[in-house]
């Protein structure tokens, strides 16, 4: 590959030196922190880039635990099996083995750094149980898995500052590709000043977690806005799975906090109004531990059938599990339970119902990581390997993020070892500032507010793109969706300054929400069957002849272009779930 | 719903003016949160208002305010809450509300009925650290460069094992406290040690230490110890003022931390400047023998522990306790300590009767139901014992679940 050397094109910046990393990671969640860190062990320079403090990654809400088949009575392939069987069939088997196989040496690895896990009385790792799975092969730390983990890989980033620079609360707005349309940068907003800035990198992994905030309620949070998607959708890459969004079981009406499924893991019990165990309707041998879709189905049967409490939920019963376990194991949600519902759960049933959890869909890649553009990397959920498929499994995500932003780590610094790399062109600098400038420029009243429209986004996706799905929903969903871009284009913001502009911020990340929605609504419309997490009410089978494919998507010049591609399958062949 | 006026403390670098207040009306259910207010003021009036936040729910910890001067997390502040607190504040008193606040004169309100209706809830950003803009501090200087400044990861010697490292169940569970930390600083927020001294490596960094002297895995702890013991900064700059334990929103209670790391540095006889370890051994020890305190024997307990203290000194006791000479005349001068004869050790009679015995049978009681401090062991402080565990267990055998 050719060098450009400084012509006119870098001409406007050839005072300004580029700052450049062979490998630049975009968000430092697990999946980020992972891929960085992999990548130093190349001995390659690395940059970590997120628009909010590392330890303020969505990771931190992953309460429960992290799979692998550690104990030497389980094995790798029964992990994998439970995985493939969870997924509806949709999940890439060959990807999924890679992850299951790999699972508990990068256990072991974490535990060598120092995550704190739960130990059983010989002072070993310790496990507990959680849905769709065959053994009990959940590693954690009490409830509060994912900020453990989280915690110590950024004790690690600390420790190896001099191999990995943190650029802590920077936004990206953009990639910027080369004349061969390789990734080769990202352009970037410091939030604290607000000033421009173009990174140069040889590979730019994105790992900028999911996209829940395009539902209200979520149990995401508020940063969770799909911007690595919509990134990478704007330059050129593929999307799959996009119509395959998680309803967790168990969230807080209203409010849609998660309660972990550790909870029913330790044995807690799902009731409707009339105090019945419903799930042994639907799932009698896992009974409240069958995969997630198959639990957030029952309850919203449940709640549309009038067994359900006024509120439109059911009832979570923790009193069932021993009260020294439950302070020991489920902390965090007596905690969530007194502060932000007002209940004891040792003592009370609490109310749930299903909510948006979980994007399994996401940025097409392989099993390194690699996307459709050169020298673009994702990882986490960010991405879609595809491992998860219709429907992840519980403590699955944590084990995705770490296996794949460490391959991706790896690869990429292979990759930028291999390469001499290309300037990024100003002119996409030019461009974003030019973008953000029209943004600041918009008057008061000259539209509607991004409050108001990210508001409207979210209600609409909740009402017809949730557990239960039909055609004149989605395409009314997608409708509103449409328009709302439109509105957006002229959406105006009150904070015109550079330090800490949040407004500006949330305008963009408006922009990347509504590009998420229009991709999943489009997939969701395109599927004709019911799989995993995607029910058609009317189409309620599954149909393997025609749709056992995964759905992908491009941008084209009138939205979202759909072709299909093959689901690996190595030595589970489909057949009728039940659990 | 219910509507709730937010009183904000504000500040906008680029207009060239200082800190203000700014009143937002806001209506919400009163189980939401302060931070749901503050985004639907920001939401709905001024896009400028400026917070960080995440995930809502205390688990990120973007969101460290004060909320009528106590330090904690917007997030997970109840609005209801804090407008029933804001009342009795203004109920209570017309004087300024929490400390550092200046804008809590609304003693003009013409009856306290009414005060009830329009009492403000006062947001602050958090204290001890420099403001970026209306409720956004900055963090790195005051918080992550003490964090940095105690070895924060782990420290294992020689080769790791081929399986995980077997340690004992309980010492995981027992540093889980401080792995809950979610670094939001509130507890630095409310830090008076580190109001006076800046430099104290503070609350946060200090309980995020223990999580490393707690860890069986870590092979420098007493390095540690010695680092955090001897630095005049470190572990004996805390005054014991439990604001921490009350600002932390995940029970984290980091004056505990603290305490402990020093527990262990004096069994590590590191030497402690306020010779605050003999201190606590003398005072169990005087009580035990004689039932009330004999303040003369505490100072020489405290600087010279037993026979062999007394005998030979160190020069470290001998200026230690030529420097409490002053307070313990100004004692007597101001009638604290009522004689001169109470000066001299040993006179300090013990209690009458069997009232001794007693509070030796209090130290036998207590040594032997040693309470432990760690909530992800004991539970909340308003949890009984166990009374449900059978019946839970009954109920799961019916049920044919384990």
């Amino acid at each position: 590959m050719e060098i450009p050397t400084a012509g006119s094109d870098f001409a406007s910046i050839e005072s300004e030196p580029v700052p450049t990393h062979d490998v630049l990671v975009i968000g430092a969640g697990l999946a980020g922190q992972r891929a960085a860190l992999a990548a130093a062990e190349q001995g390659v320079s690395v940059g970590i880039l997120s628009k909010v403090h590392p330890v303020r990654s969505h990771s931190n809400a992953a309460q429960g635990g992290i799979n692998a088949a550690l104990d030497p009575g389980d094995s790798w392939e029964s992990h994998a099996y439970d995985t493939v069987k969870g997924s509806d069939y949709l999940g890439d088997q060959d990807a999924i083995s890679i992850m299951c196989e790999e699972a508990p040496e990068e256990i072991l690895h974490l535990e060598h750094l120092g995550v704190t896990f739960h130990r059983n009385e010989e002072g070993k790792l310790g496990t507990r149980a959680f849905g769709g799975a065959s053994a009990a092969r959940t590693y954690y730390v009490a409830d509060i898995t994912g900020q453990a983990i989280m915690h110590v890989l950024y004790e690690q980033l600390m420790k190896h500052s001099e191999q990995v620079a943190r650029y802590e609360e920077w936004f990206c707005t953009a990639l910027a590709l080369d004349e061969q349309g390789e990734c080769c940068g990202v352009v970037t907003r410091n939030v604290a000043d607000g000033s421009m800035q173009l990174f140069g990198a040889k590979a730019v992994i994105l790992a900028c977690g999911g996209n829940g905030q395009v539902w209200k309620p979520t149990t995401n949070a508020l940063i969770c806005t799909g911007d690595g998607i919509a990134m990478a959708y704007r330059a050129g890459a593929k999307l799959m799975d996009m119509e395959m969004i998680q309803y967790h079981p168990t969230t807080l009406a209203g409010k849609g906090f998660l309660i972990t499924e550790g909870a029913r893991g330790e044995g807690a019990h799902l009731l409707n109004a009339q105090g019945e165990r419903f799930m042994e309707r639907y799932a009698p041998n896992k009974m409240e531990l069958a995969s997630r879709d198959v639990v957030s189905r029952a309850e919203q049967t449940e709640i549309d059938e009038g067994r359900g409490f006024p509120d439109g939920t059911v009832a979570l019963d923790i009193t069932v599990v021993p009260r020294k376990r439950v302070h020991e194991a489920l902390r965090e949600i007596v905690l969530v339970g007194r502060d932000f519902a007002g209940v004891d759960i040792t003592r009370e049933p609490i109310h749930i119902k299903p909510g948006n959890h979980y994007t399994m869909g996401g940025i097409k890649t392989d099993a390194d990581g690699r996307t459709d553009v050169a020298g673009l990397y994702a990882a986490g959920e960010t991405a879609c390997v595809s491992v998860h498929g219709g429907n992840r499994l519980g403590a699955n995500s944590l084990l995705d993020t770490l296996i794949f932003g460490r391959r991706s780590g790896a690869d990429a610094a292979a990759r930028a070892k291999r390469i001499d790399g290309a300037r990024p062109s100003a002119a996409v600098l030019d461009a974003e500032e030019e973008k953000v400038a029209a943004i600041a420029a918009r008057e008061k009243g000259s539209g509607r507010r991004v409050s108001e429209i990210k508001l409207e986004l979210g209600e609409t996706m909740d009402r017809h793109i949730a557990v239960f799905r039909e055609e004149a929903g989605i395409a009314e969903a997608l409708e509103t969706v449409r328009r709302l871009k439109q509105e957006a284009a002229s959406a105006y913001v009150d904070d015109k300054g550079s330090v800490f502009n949040q407004d500006m911020l949330a305008a963009i990340e408006l922009g990347y929400m509504l590009d998420n929605a229009e991709c999943t609504c489009v997939a969701a419309l395109q599927r004709r069957e019911s799989r995993g997490a995607q029910y058609r009410t009317d189409f309620p089978e599954r149909n393997d002849a025609e749709w056992l494919k995964h759905i992908d998507l491009q941008q084209g010049d009138d939205g979202p272009e759909i072709s299909y591609s093959e689901v690996t399958i190595t030595q589970w062949e489909p057949e009728e779930r039940k659990y | 719903m219910a509507t709730y006026t937010l009183k904000v403390r504000r500040y906008q670098p680029e207009s060239g003016e200082g800190p203000y207040w700014e009143e937002f009306g806001v209506e919400l259910d009163p189980s939401l949160s302060v931070l749901d207010g503050l985004l639907q003021a920001k939401d709905r009036d001024d896009g400028s208002l400026s917070v960080r936040c995440s995930c809502r729910a205390a688990i990120c910890g973007s969101c460290g305010m004060k909320v009528n001067g106590q330090s904690g997390l917007g997030c997970k502040t109840q609005i209801g809450e804090a407008h029933a607190q804001a009342n009795r504040r203004t109920k209570s008193s017309s004087a300024t509300p929490g400390r550092g606040s200046e804008g809590g004169s609304i003693s003009d309100s013409p009856a306290l009925a009414e005060a009830e209706e329009v009492a403000p809830i006062l947001v602050e950003p958090m204290g001890n650290m420099p403001v970026i803009k209306d409720l956004i501090t900055d963090m790195e200087s005051t918080h992550w460069e003490k964090i940095r400044r105690v070895t924060p990861w782990l420290l294992p010697h020689g080769e790791a094992p081929e399986r995980e490292y077997v340690v004992e169940p309980e010492s995981m569970i027992d540093i889980t406290q401080s792995m809950a930390c979610i670094q939001c600083g509130a507890c630095v927020s409310s830090c008076l040690s580190m109001e006076a001294d800046p430099d104290f490596i503070g609350p946060a960094a200090l309980a995020k230490a223990y999580r490393f002297v707690g860890d069986p895995r870590d092979a420098e702890t007493v390095e540690r110890l010695h680092d955090l013991g001897e630095d005049p900064h470190g572990i004996y700059d805390c005054t014991h003022c439990f604001s921490c334990i009350d600002a932390c929103p995940k029970g984290v209670a980091p004056m505990d931390q603290i305490m402990r790391l020093r527990r262990k540095a004096g069994e590590e006889g590191i030497d402690d400047p306020n010779s605050g370890h003999n201190h606590e051994l003398a005072f169990v020890k005087i009580i035990e023998k004689k039932g009330t305190l004999d303040e003369a024997l505490l100072q020489q307990e405290s600087y010279a522990p037993g026979v062999k203290g007394k005998l030979k000194p160190t020069k470290g006791a001998i200026e230690g306790l030529g420097k409490s000479l002053p307070t313990a005349l100004r004692a007597i001068r101001s009638g604290k300590a009522r004689s001169l004869a109470k000066l001299i050790p040993g006179i300090h009679p013990k209690l009458p009767g069997g009232a001794q015995d007693e509070v030796k049978a209090i130290y036998r009681h207590a040594e032997e139901h040693q309470e432990e401090f760690n909530i992800y062991i004991r539970g909340e402080e308003d949890v009984e014992p166990e009374p449900d565990q059978t019946e839970a267990e009954e109920i799961a055998a019916e049920e044919g679940t384990p």
